[in-house]
């Protein structure tokens, strides 16, 4: 029997409190992490397949219609076993959590650096020479590029008109009415895509670098024309994703085409350089930010309106004001999100699609208010904090965001910071302090689980969750463990495979909460079959160490089973609860900078994050997670943009050295607090998503530091040193 | 051609393409896929590993022009159930996360403790003519080769500062 739960209520029991193992929330180490650090976890690319040849992407340069690939003189090449390309090919990746087939058929190249085929020998070296001779013919198409050039799309689900903002800001006595542009961002993770496909008659399998396998295997069927039941897909440990592996790829479809053509299996590893080109890029946007406040700083209102891009048929519009809907009030209201359709690569999710870009946008323009009203920027941000939500009129979950902010400025020592913008000085460095909030909406999704308690004392837990980094190993070990009243090192994690229970897969921070509940309430149906074995009420059993006690029974798993094993299935679903709260997890950052006076060079020195989201279900791999989102926020703020050349759309810094990330010198030791906090309307174990949180608004901590060290305001992303040197102090 | 490795203190023949890099002869010859791809253009370090006891990004030289030399992987400094002190202290530090980057990070910080403690200064050291310290910034800057995008840094120079200790 599954157990199953549907959240149209909070679940208030927290049951994961009243257990007796004591693990949950425990800083423990992965149990992935001996294999990864000794190099014997297998990534995508590195399953040894017999007889298995080795394919090299083919990407257009131009854009137009192809008309002819030139298959003959590479199919002459030594070692080359075919050139192929089909109507199955896609133009770009499925969407997250798309589910069926993206645009497919790539005889109209719709942006430089599509990928139009595929080239297959019997090496590596074979075929990769042999790509370096593809010279398609393709009669041009002048496609637009630049998001200004076109009349973008309204999105209607973004959009609010409430009140009269243009009178608030009239009436206004202090406002803020500036326009901020953010360049685009890869998602940059350091294993490229990459598939190896295996045919087995009708059956297919793809070993694959992919987030969210339950999607992934039927958006790969659909592609292909097969029966789901006929896709597996395999992706044990994924090479990090931050969004650029939600959806199935090219690599893969190309793979499964050629090994189906040829009859043995196809290894398509991607280069760098059509990661960059070919895998979703995050939107640039140009952002127009409204507030209208009072005399003492209460908004009266607030706008912010967006443009963004996307290729022709993608459904994806990156949400950029997803958190400003709620996180601040003012009565007058005005919100959009418009798309300009454009031939630049497709965008999809980079990690926290939306608030990484939205929130560090809102929360400049709350510094700038506080500058124009005088006061504090906590201070400000603490004043317009809405009882419900401004829009909807639902109730918050769970907002700490108050105590976020105050925990943090006490932590810092916000009250010792620099208050005159450009007036500190170490020799040549202008130090800065800045702040800002973070937000970012909190959702689950559908996922299942089977959990398998033996009379060993041992467990194993199933589901095709994926582990890309976020722990997802180590938590969903943790909460059976915790429920099963056993060692943490007595349960076994089986992940990333579809022929187990489709979990939530991982894309949007709701891996850890969905999966969490599903191995949760796996548990609890092993739990409940335990006291139908020994005759008791769920409420009087105690399982510990691997032991069971009841009343006055203390007895070994072995003798409480009634069996050799119990298995367990869960389904967590969501439900009411997710329209009935407005559910976001919250945090605050504080920054301090230095910019040199003489080149303009921006250091962050030092940053603290305090965040509220839920249980802390690992306090060791969720304090990463955050470390990882600040260092986004560093790259955000001070050095990644996609360069597109303005002819033809073309990424032009296609690859680690010219797209930048920050490296291991530009961060600094970072500090991270979690504040103790259950959501109970979010899911049964009271969790919320961290991956991406610690990631939404950081940027503009960063920013709102330089504009204090040095008294420039720069409205265009990322703060590199030449849109800062023309205005530094002397 | 013919070349021989010694690859983790074992020797090795390699019969491939003159155009093989270390980094695929390790991956796709010898099935010691430790060493990761990350840009096959020497600008992310995954596929760092230590040629005669240097670290070097193995995508960027051919698998030919080591004939003779002492390759060392990831591989070769530790096993799950044995692990190196800086494996287990980026386990310990949660020095990763995705992994991919890990093998390479290890490799770099294992034969960077050896250069600094040889003297090699770095481009933060204030005084050339001494010693340097491995203070945290240097630890940083001489890590600043592997790319790490899930962003551990801050937990990797805490496992190394650890081990350097």
């Amino acid at each position: 029997m599954t157990k199953t739960l549907t959240m149209d209520k909070p679940d208030d029991r927290r049951r994961l409190d009243h257990m007796a193992q004591a693990v949950i929330g425990k800083p423990l180490d992965r149990p992935d992490g001996p294999l990864k650090v000794s190099g014997t976890a297998p990534y995508a690319a590195e399953y040894e397949i017999e007889n298995c040849a080795h394919g090299v992407l083919l990407r257009a340069a131009t854009m137009g219609t192809v008309k002819s690939l030139n298959r003959a003189k590479i199919e002459a090449l030594p070692g080359v076993l075919g050139v192929f390309s089909s109507d199955e090919f896609l133009r770009n990746p499925a969407q997250g959590m798309a589910g069926e087939a993206p645009v497919q058929g790539v005889g109209e190249v719709a942006y430089v650096g599509e990928v139009i085929g595929l080239v297959v020998a019997e090496t590596f070296e074979q075929a990769r020479h042999a790509s370096y001779a593809f010279a398609p013919e393709i009669e041009p198409a002048g496609h637009i590029v630049d998001p200004e050039a076109v009349e973008p799309e309204p999105q209607d689900s973004e959009a609010v008109d409430q009140g009269d903002l243009a009178g608030a800001m009239r009436d206004a006595s202090h406002s803020v009415d500036v326009v901020y542009r953010t360049e685009g961002h890869a998602a940059a993770a350091m294993e490229p895509h990459a598939s190896i496909a295996v045919w087995d008659g009708p059956k297919l399998t793809l070993y694959g670098a992919y987030q969210m396998l339950k999607f992934n295997r039927k958006e790969l069927a659909d592609s292909l024309g097969l029966d789901e039941a006929d896709v597996r897909i395999v992706s044990r440990y994924v090479g990090g994703g931050f969004g650029s592996k939600l959806g199935i790829s090219q690599e893969g479809i190309a793979a499964a085409v050629a090994a189906r053509g040829l009859g043995r299996p196809v290894s398509v590893v991607m280069t760098r350089q059509q990661v960059f080109e070919s895998i979703m890029r995050r939107t640039e946007t140009k952002q127009h930010m409204r507030l209208a406040a009072d005399a003492e700083g209460r908004l009266t209102g607030l706008g912010h309106e967006s443009l963004i891009s996307n290729l022709p048929d993608e459904e994806f519009a990156e949400p950029v004001p997803q958190s400003t809907h709620f996180l601040y009030g003012g009565e007058n209201r005005k919100i959009s999100l418009n798309v300009a359709r454009i031939h630049r690569p497709a965008a999809g999710s980079v990690r926290a699609p939306g608030e990484a870009v939205g929130m560090p946008v809102l929360e400049n323009a709350m510094d700038e208010l506080a500058h124009a009203v005088g006061i504090d920027p906590v201070e400000l941000r603490k004043k317009n904090l809405p009882e419900c939500h401004p829009e909807t009129g639902i109730p918050f979950g769970t907002r700490k965001y108050a105590e976020c902010m105050d925990e943090g400025a006490k932590r810092f020592g916000w009250a010792d910071r620099n208050r005159v913008p450009g007036g500190l000085r170490e020799g040549e460095w202008l130090i800065g302090h800045g702040m800002a909030g973070a937000s970012r909406v909190n959702m689950t999704e559908t996922a299942k689980a089977r959990v398998t308690l033996s009379a060993n004392g041992t467990a194993t837990v199933e589901t095709d969750m994926t582990d890309i980094g976020t722990g997802s190993y180590t938590v969903l070990g943790q909460v059976a463990a915790e429920m099963l009243g056993l060692d943490p090192a007595k349960v076994e994690v089986k992940l990333g495979d579809t022929d187990l229970p489709p979990g939530s897969g991982s894309g949007g921070s709701i891996g850890a909460s969905s999966c969490g509940s599903a191995v949760f309430l796996a548990c609890e149906d092993v739990r409940t079959q335990i006291c139908e074995a020994l005759g008791c009420e769920e409420a009087d059993l105690t399982l510990k160490d691997g032991e069971a006690v009841t009343g006055n029974r203390r007895m070994s798993l072995a003798d409480a089973l009634g069996a050799d094993e119990l298995t367990g299935e869960g389904e967590f679903n969501p439900g009411e609860t997710s329209e009935d709260y407005a559910q976001a997890g919250y945090g605050a950052y504080f920054c301090e900078v230095a910019v040199n006076s003489v080149t303009g060079e921006t250091r962050v020195r030092r940053m603290l994050g305090v965040y509220a989201a839920g249980r802390i279900l690992n306090e060791k791999t969720a304090r990463s997670q955050c470390l990882g989102g600040m260092t986004w926020g560093i790259g955000t703020a001070l050095t990644e943009e996609l360069v597109h050349d303005e002819r033809n759309g073309k990424i032009v810094n296609r690859d680690l050295a010219e797209y930048h990330v920050p490296v291991n010198l530009d961060v600094p030791q970072l500090n991270v607090v979690f504040l103790e906090e259950r959501e109970d309307a979010a899911c049964p174990i009271q969790s919320k998503g961290i991956g991406e949180l610690g990631f939404c608004g950081a940027a503009g901590a960063i920013t709102n530091a330089i504009y204090n060290a040095t008294g420039v305001r720069v409205r265009d992303y990322p703060v590199t040193l030449d849109k800062l040197l023309a205005g530094l102090p002397d | 051609m013919k070349t021989t490795l010694k690859v983790n203190g074992e020797e090795r023949e390699l019969e491939a393409d003159s155009r093989v890099s270390l980094l695929d002869a390790l991956r796709n010859h010898f099935r010691l896929t430790g060493s990761k791809k990350g840009c096959d253009h020497g600008q992310c370090g995954a596929c760092t590993v230590m040629v005669n006891g240097r670290r070097i990004n193995s995508c960027l030289t051919l698998a030919c022009m080591h004939d003779g030399d002492e390759i060392t992987t990831i591989e070769g400094l530790g096993t799950p159930g044995s692990l190196s002190p800086m494996q287990d202290a980026f386990v310990r530090h949660d020095g990763y996360q995705c992994g991919y980057c890990t093998p390479g990070q290890i490799c770099s910080a294992t034969a960077m403790l050896e250069e600094a403690k040889a003297g090699w200064p770095s481009v933060v050291t204030e005084d050339l003519e001494s010693r340097p310290d491995l203070t945290d910034e240097e630890i940083s800057e001489r890590m600043s080769g592997n790319l790490c995008r899930c962003a551990a840094y801050p937990n990797i120079v805490d496992a190394i500062r650890e081990v350097a200790e």
